[in-house]
């Protein structure tokens, strides 16, 4: 990876004050002085400020406040409660099957999302790291979903795994798959459902990750692949043997992109329900994702002390496995440097 | 003779499987400009329509004469949003990054290590305690609560102190400095004209960012008349019998400004996803 750091500045010759300037009096060369030494060292704290003043009130404050809040009764619709719950919300939340149920969702769609799409984007930027006609185009090309809102796209997919009329049941018609006389019902059981939500999540971000792959690639050098090919490893090899432990730190730089995109899963199963509002993820919660469930709690059953405690675990889980994640692809993809 | 990948020219197998790909992801945008341009009985059908209808206009002048969903409103919120949010972001950002990158100051090397730490920080997870912030200055039912939390972003910060470091010659800087330039002035006359890029991609990303933003807009501006356009489109969404036509109508619609701007900016925008991937 080319170095993000900058070579040190070099000893800045500060232009001395301009004294000796026939017209200049005392007391401006004294203002001017100050607003300079101002200028120099001020000033930079001034440009940051704005960055560390948001992040703190809309970033780190919320977080942290989460914290205090999952172990407060929280309730928007009754206030007498009193104040503090103690670790009572998380008690309830071992316990809680929403919760589980809504864990083994996020976990099974997140497996069926990632995997798939980051393979996928894999094959994508290997083609699109042939010498092309057209280059950019194809390039533009890829990212086409990941400028279409997911509100939008969820639309679309919804109308596409309908039941009776819906895309899908009939290209696997066509195929001999269910077909007209026993369709599909991609609302009706969890893999089903898993699976036409990970098909969104997979469409959006495969282009995106591909050309996270594609900068990779280019920057390997070249006769690495000529000495494999006189080797006589083929094309295929020579993208599982060479590119893919050459470009190791990107695929583990995505994998930990969409773990914690996975696990915050919100708008595709939201929109995918015909009754979105309710926020169950199904008539039994069949695709209820963690984040889903959080809305549900804290905005539909008003309990915002036990939301902020779901997302404090959510935050706890994500960092688990992010961990996880990141040292099981280093070990996969070879742990070279 | 051996060549790398980047070197051989593409085959018939490569344009093929890139062409197939290229169905699969322009294949949904299409399918909703048909839905959207169809009646009622064209989504009951089997084998499926897939050749747009007629009635574009007619939907969408439904869409936008909707007597519970203020769908104009909110496409002026949406832009609103989306554009207080980029300019915003374009203007900390730099001025961040311009100071990461090129001044001296105390610290300088700890903050910056701060703010890369923040990219993995997930905001959306303090989202209740967010949306009890708000609360307490008022602010949640109302654009500002959209916005605030936007204006400033680490992820530009790093951004732009990367093509500031990379790409503003040190000498510059310090001969206007010589002639007695502020360190804003060197901002606006040497910095600013040198990251007009920088600010091209940061920006086009930012904006398709705000605009697509659902979850924080949906909590947020929960029963309020006038949301951003993603939640109006949830909204037409919801209820017991939805007309789809209508619904994808208006996604249709508060899609095409992304559609044009990775028509007129898509180099800019692979540019900027290809580079940041690198240097991260």
């Amino acid at each position: 990876m080319s170095s993000t750091r900058a070579a040190p500045a070099p000893p800045s010759r500060r232009p001395a004050p301009e004294r000796g300037r026939r017209r200049a009096d005392d007391r401006r060369l004294t203002w001017r002085n100050r607003l300079y030494r101002f200028d120099m060292r001020y000033m930079p704290y001034l440009m940051i400020a704005p960055f560390f003043l948001l992040f703190l009130v809309f970033g780190l404050f919320p977080l942290l406040f989460n914290a205090v809040v999952s172990l407060r009764n929280y309730r928007l619709d009754d206030p007498t409660l009193p104040y503090w719950a103690g670790f009572e919300n998380f008690s309830r939340l071992v316990a809680d099957e929403d919760f589980w149920n809504a864990l083994y969702n996020t976990f099974g769609i997140f497996l069926l999302s990632t995997v798939p799409q980051l393979l996928l984007a894999l094959l994508v930027a290997s083609l699109l790291n042939r010498r092309l006609r057209a280059q950019t185009w194809w390039r533009v090309g890829v990212l086409l979903p990941y400028v279409t809102p997911i509100v939008a796209s969820t639309m679309v997919f919804s109308v596409f795994f309908s039941r009776d009329f819906g895309m899908a049941n009939w290209v696997l018609g066509l195929l001999g798959i269910g077909g007209a006389d026993d369709p599909i019902d991609w609302r009706a059981d969890k893999m089903h459902a898993w699976i036409a939500i990970a098909t969104m999540v997979n469409w959006k971000w495969i282009g995106y990750n591909a050309l996270l792959y594609l900068a990779a690639m280019q920057s390997i050098p070249r006769d690495v692949y000529e000495a494999a090919a006189i080797d006589g490893a083929g094309q295929w090899k020579q993208l599982w043997r060479i590119t893919v432990p050459m470009i190791q730190p990107v695929v583990v730089f995505t994998v930990i992109l969409s773990t914690i995109g996975g696990l915050q899963l919100f708008t595709e199963p939201m929109l995918f329900d015909p009754n979105a509002q309710a926020a169950t993820g199904g008539p039994n919660g069949e695709w209820q994702t963690i984040a889903q469930l959080i809305y549900k709690v804290g905005w539909k059953d008003l309990n915002l002390g036990y939301a902020a405690a779901m997302s404090w675990a959510l935050f706890l889980i994500i960092l688990v496995v992010a961990g996880v994640n990141y040292l099981l692809t280093n070990r996969l993809s070879g742990g070279r440097k | 003779m051996a060549r790398a990948p980047q070197d051989t020219p593409a085959g018939l197998w490569t344009y093929l499987l890139l062409a197939v790909s290229m169905l699969f992801a322009a294949f949904p945008l299409y399918w909703m400009f048909v839905i959207a341009t169809s009646n009622d009985e064209a989504l009951a059908k089997l084998p499926p329509a897939i050749i747009p209808g007629d009635r574009f206009l007619t939907n969408v002048d439904e869409v936008f004469s909707l007597q519970d969903v203020y769908f104009a409103a909110s496409l002026v919120n949406s832009v609103i949003v989306s554009t207080v949010v980029t300019a915003s972001v374009l203007f900390f950002c730099s001025l961040a990054g311009f100071a990461f990158a090129k001044l001296r100051f105390k610290g300088s090397n700890a903050l910056m290590l701060f703010v890369v730490l923040t990219l993995t920080v997930p905001n959306q997870l303090g989202i209740v305690a967010l949306y009890i912030v708000m609360g307490k200055l008022g602010w949640n039912g109302t654009l500002l609560a959209v916005i605030a939390p936007g204006l400033v972003t680490a992820f530009g910060v790093f951004y732009m102190r990367q093509f500031i470091v990379n790409t503003v010659p040190d000498e510059l800087i310090e001969s206007a400095r010589v002639d007695g330039a502020t360190t804003m002035r060197v901002y606006a006359t040497i910095v600013l004209p040198a990251i007009r890029p920088a600010l091209a991609v940061l920006g086009l990303l930012t904006f398709v960012a705000t605009w697509n933003d659902f979850q924080w807009p949906l909590i947020t501006l929960s029963g309020t008349d006038f949301p951003t356009s993603m939640v109006a489109i949830s909204d037409l969404a919801s209820g017991n019998y939805v007309i789809y036509r209508r619904v994808l109508a208006g996604a249709f619609i508060a899609t095409i400004p992304l559609l044009l701007m990775l028509f007129i900016g898509g180099r800019q925008i692979v540019r900027g996803i290809m580079e940041g991937a690198v240097k991260s």
